[in-house]
């Protein structure tokens, strides 16, 4: 059976050249920090791709940190900006919004039951920060603001320019998770004006368990991984070699295709949504309608739940994902769907399709194919 | 490590059932003797079961679900035992006899499979009302959870079904569970949290 991946934001498919490269980068088995050549070369093969990485979000070379992944990245913000509080920071304030991905909110909700005082700026229907909204929980004690680019379920994006110049004006520090953000929409850090940014080897056709974090040069930092002097004593550990040549790799391919590839994405995207609700009835379309990532499309269909339809859809050989609770393996379903105060039922029947690089338009055929009979049948066999 | 691993393992009896379900209350026309309707969409799972009895047997079973993959084939396989039995056997049926005669379901899949059996009573309570009958079977059922002042599920049921008891402390100032030596208070705040679910209230 054939498979249709329509699950690029939970993970994408490594690009050819990406393994083509990190199949040889094996090899350099040399210790990054070893000063033998062996080391050297491996360090060489490193620093490559360090440079990728920095052009690839406009970034130079020294303001990027090598880390395990976006969570680790967006921890180690967190935890920099707790220890710059226990060390007598005026700011004490972290302010962050109700949709971010757990590895920011949670890692705040742990912080607020030490006794952190963090500050959640709520969206819209769409998805959207309201600039008056967040400037209101602005002040002179707010040391850091944390807001994602693009969000990973609806793909709703974020004004991080905006939001960044009312952050500084107000003398805080400003990071974006733009982990779902590469590759998907503009990302430049110095237009962004962040001090901070996460991203994610393996959401840009990387692998996986490899990710940066940008510093901007001058930004207050401290190692969050401590016991070595790897990345200039930032970031401690022996260098994942292969894996970080492998995210270089990916990261010259966004710097290459992007544009082109997003454009690509949104038409795909805009097929698949205008062929669904012309198809079925009662669809509605969650996430802001143009302010979008190009290739994420997240739907509710009422009276259909969300992982029955994903697996239906995967019999089919169709992978997506959704925002129901049968599948965060709890009763309550999408906090991002519900804090943009969509219905509970609906989010229950959400489905989020996210497209890549690597799909085509007889994908969206095939979907479009099946999907009508799918919510038809679980329609009939539903309560209502 | 991951123990909370989200990982599918349905058996091929549940993708059998999920994919064709069995005796669905297509008919919009179907007159059942008694129905019974239990959870909510706002919650995930809803189920709705209309039977037909003869001579206290049940000889038609019809239902439709709303929810996940272990709902829908919980409710199917259901219908499928339930056809062809007493009014005692079914009111007996339990979501482990459902979950086993689909050959197990994913642990944290099991709460899927507790609505089956709670709206097959609904139907059979709302069939003797609607007769005029007494229900014997409900004393069959019942499970003692509070030793020391003999409260049963079935009372907790009751009472928040009837809104009776909204909070635990309602529920403790009508039943007095767990004010001797406290042992049940854990169990009872899960069935009283399930009830909440399973009523919607």
């Amino acid at each position: 059976m054939k498979t249709i991946y329509l699950d690029n934001n939970a993970t994408t498919q490594m690009a050819p050249q990406v393994i083509e490269i990190m199949q040889e980068s094996y090899a350099l088995y040399g210790n990054a920090s070893s000063m033998h050549s062996l080391g050297r070369e491996s360090m060489v093969a490193i620093e490559a791709a360090r440079s990728s990485v920095a052009r690839m979000i406009g970034a130079d070379g020294a303001e990027i940190i090598f880390t395990s992944g976006g969570s680790e990245s967006d921890n180690t913000v967190l935890m920099l900006a707790r220890d710059m509080i226990d060390e007598g920071s005026k700011r004490h304030r972290i302010v962050t919004s109700t949709i971010e991905h757990p590895a920011i909110i949670e890692t705040c909700q742990y912080l607020e039951k030490k006794g952190y005082h963090i500050d959640y700026v709520n969206v819209d229907a769409s998805g959207r920060i309201d600039s008056d909204s967040f400037a209101q929980l602005m002040g002179d004690d707010v040391l850091l603001v944390s807001i994602m680019a693009g969000n990973n379920e609806t793909g709703t994006i974020q004004d991080i320019q905006k939001l960044t110049q009312i952050a500084h004006a107000a003398g805080a520090l400003m990071h974006t998770d733009a982990v779902q953000a590469i590759g998907k929409m503009e990302t430049d850090v110095r237009q962004w004006g962040v001090d901070y940014l996460s991203l994610s080897g393996h959401k840009f056709y990387g692998p996986k368990g490899v990710g940066a974090l940008y510093v901007r040069k001058g930004a207050p930092f401290k190692a969050f991984v401590k016991g070595g002097h790897q990345e200039d004593g930032n970031r401690a550990g022996t260098y994942n070699t292969a894996a970080i040549v492998g995210m270089g790799r990916a990261a010259d391919l966004v710097f290459e295709t992007s544009v082109q590839e997003r454009q690509n994405l949104w038409y795909l995207r805009e097929k698949l949504r205008t062929g669904l609700q012309a198809a079925i009835p009662n669809v509605v379309v969650n996430g802001h309608p143009t302010l979008c990532l190009p290739g994420t499309l997240n739907v509710s269909f009422a009276g259909a739940e969300g992982e029955s339809i994903l697996l239906m859809l995967d019999f089919e050989g169709i992978a997506v994902s959704t925002g129901s609770a049968c599948a965060t393996g709890s009763l309550e379903p999408s906090y991002v769907l519900l804090a943009g105060g969509l219905d509970v039922e609906l989010a229950h029947g959400s489905i989020r399709f996210s497209l890549g690089r690597y799909n085509t338009e007889s994908d969206i055929d095939y979907v479009l194919e099946k999907m009508p009979t799918i919510i038809r049948r679980l329609r009939e066999i539903s309560t209502r | 490590m991951n123990t909370n691993s989200p990982v599918w393992v349905y058996t091929d009896t549940v993708k059998e059932h999920f994919m064709n379900p069995q005796n669905v209350w297509e008919d919009d026309n179907y007159e059942p003797d008694g129905e019974g309707l239990v959870g909510s969409m706002a919650c995930g799972d809803q189920m709705k079961v209309g039977i037909k009895v003869k001579e206290d047997k049940i000889i038609d079973l019809k239902w439709q679900t709303y929810g996940c993959a272990s709902a829908i084939a919980s409710t199917s396989v259901m219908s499928v035992m339930v056809i062809g039995m007493t009014l005692e056997e079914a009111y007996t049926l339990t979501p482990v006899m459902i979950t086993e005669k689909l050959g197990g379901l994913p642990k944290h899949k099991f709460h899927c499979s507790v609505l089956g059996d709670k709206a097959l009573r609904a139907a059979i309570d709302n069939y003797l009302e609607n007769q005029g009958r007494d229900n014997p079977y409900r004393k069959l059922v019942a499970k003692i959870i509070c030793e020391c002042k003999n409260v049963t599920d079935q009372q907790i049921e009751d009472l928040v079904k009837t809104k009776k008891a909204t909070t635990l402390e309602e529920l403790r100032e009508i039943t007095e569970y767990g004010t001797v030596c406290g042992k049940c208070q854990f169990r009872v705040q899960r069935l009283f949290d399930e009830y909440k679910h399973i009523y919607n209230v």
